[in-house]
């Protein structure tokens, strides 16, 4: 019998993950990981925080060396492309022209930069964060920035927002909406959030949007906005969400939805191809619907689901979100998905700069953000992985002790 | 340069350069130590890269700030007095020597 064969596309932490996790689960057959950026798998968080500003090299980017993949036997093809998948065969098709055979295919496609259809966009100094290629050009860029720009106060904009300061430039922000991350946090953390960023010396405009980006001579000088003020911009960091990459899998005619639509044991419509990470739109118990999520947590997690499921255990995905962003000295950490909470009470003074906010939807605990403040989040995570049982009376009372109670809970 | 010896679970010692500025983390995953699994790289957001300190070792070792003590709630294995996390420890030239036993399992 041949050895079963599984490939990966995408070389993201979702890919990268799920390939090492295969090998780690015992399994013997052949791992290809295909992935179109030239470069070894690294890590993308550090892009718009400590790699960005400089702090850290590409050795602590990867996320692993080089002669990891040959030491597990790990095929990795990083600067190919697939460009079709026959289900019927079984194969994809690459970009260089060969075909290779799989037994499960692993979609870890991930999400791209949404580009802003607008005049100006593709004036020289109009930039998107997603890749390290991006994340190079922009490091050389901010050297000799003045006057920056950020459209879409979203984590990466935000945090982009607070390096470029940092590192001494002037910086605008603008959001359509007037919160500020408002899609995945509360209005109590989306404001703590807007005013440290003024604080800090940042402009932050709510409620506007772009009208159109202005040159001279093909390089970027300005932003009008659609209130019509003119900001001065010698840089303009476009973040306004990304587009899952699920294309690849609509042609091979399977459901897509915001994503590449999975159960919950992350399977498509059909059983040996599964999608997770950023590309993937999966039913949670987290939330009242399906979501599909751009994290870490959710990459490595729903990695280590499907290594596990061709290995032999499945079981359904039920890991619990957490997020984070690194934002000037704050540190903002979520547990659970807070969207869609109908209460919310804080646990300690936003005025001490150490607090969280622990939301509800109907009565129970749903998710916990938290500034500065690692001790509620790794209680939230905890909570959040059973019935959490905890009122918001106890939330908000800080001398009521989350750690004793979540003890109780796992004696139970 | 500063050496770390790291000792995996099944007792097999491995002694390794570790520059300066270096994390005890990042020095295990740049030699392909496999029982440090470091899945939030280094930001204090996990407790993959768990490791015991040598008990008669710890005083040398950085303060374990706040953070570090709540984070160390989510050892997959066995939480001791001498646990750390590895991306937490900076190598610096006191360090030199410094003896990190990894736990049978970090997830």
């Amino acid at each position: 019998m041949p050895e079963p064969v599984v490939a990966v596309v995408g070389t993201g932490q979702a890919g990268f993950q799920a390939a090492a996790s295969l090998r780690q689960d015992g399994f013997a057959g052949r791992i290809i990981l295909i992935g179109d950026e030239p470069v070894l798998p690294y890590q993308r968080p550090p892009l718009s925080k400590s790699y960005l500003a400089g702090e850290s090299g590409l050795d602590e980017l990867w996320l692993r060396p080089e002669s990891f993949y040959a030491q597990h036997q790990i095929d990795l093809l990083a600067g190919e492309t697939v460009t079709a998948i026959d289900r019927t065969q079984r194969r994809v098709q690459l970009g260089s022209g060969g075909k290779l055979s799989w037994d499960h295919l692993i979609l870890a496609t991930g999400a791209r930069f949404r580009p802003l259809a607008m005049p100006g966009a593709e004036l020289d100094g109009v930039l998107p964060l997603r890749t390290l290629a991006d994340a190079d050009t922009l490091r050389e860029r901010l050297d000799q920035a003045r006057d920056v720009v950020v459209v879409g106060a979203g984590f990466i904009g935000l945090e982009f927002a607070s390096v470029a300061i940092a590192g001494g430039a002037a910086a605008r922000i603008i959001e359509v909406t007037q919160h500020p991350m408002g899609r995945v946090v509360s209005a109590t953390i989306s404001r703590f959030f807007t005013d440290a960023h003024r604080r800090w010396g940042a402009e932050v405009l709510l409620g506007t949007g772009v009208a159109r980006i202005l040159g001279t001579g093909g390089r970027v000088s300005g932003v009008e906005t659609s209130d019509g003020q003119h900001l001065p911009a010698d840089l303009v960091l476009i973040c306004v969400g990304v587009i899952p990459n699920a294309e690849l899998a609509r042609e091979a005619g399977l459901n897509v939805d915001n994503g590449i639509v999975v159960d919950q044991c992350l399977a498509t419509a059909d059983p040996a191809i599964l999608a997770i990470g950023d590309c993937a739109n999966f039913p949670t118990p987290f939330a009242t619907g399906r979501v599909r999520l751009e994290s870490v947590q959710n990459a490595v997690d729903q990695a280590r689901c499907v290594a596990a499921h061709i290995s032999g255990k499945l079981e359904p995905y039920d890991k619990v979100p957490w997020f984070w962003s690194d934002q000037g000295d704050l540190k903002l950490q979520i547990a659970g998905i807070t969207a869609g909470h109908d209460a919310a009470v804080l646990r300690g003074d936003p005025g001490s700069g150490r607090f969280s906010v622990f939301c509800y939807r109907a009565g129970r605990l749903i998710g916990v953000e938290s500034v500065n403040q690692t001790a509620d989040h790794v209680a939230a995570r905890r909570l959040l992985a059973g019935d959490p049982g905890l009122t918001p009376q106890q939330a908000a009372d800080e001398s009521y002790d989350l750690r004793a109670h979540t003890r109780r809970l796992a004696a139970r | 340069m500063p050496q770390i010896t790291y000792v995996h679970s099944n007792g097999t010692r491995q002694t390794l350069d570790v520059p300066v500025g270096t994390s005890v983390m990042r020095g295990a995953i740049l030699n392909g130590i496999d029982g440090i699994v470091a899945e939030c790289g280094g930001e204090m957001m996990c407790a993959t890269c768990h490791v015991y300190v040598e008990e008669d070792q710890l005083a040398r070792t950085p303060t374990q700030s706040d953070d570090e003590k709540a984070m160390l709630e989510f050892t997959a294995s066995e939480r001791r007095p001498n646990s750390r996390l590895s991306c937490q420890l900076v190598v610096t030239p006191e360090l030199d020597g410094l003896v990190v036993y990894l736990p049978e399992t970090q997830v």
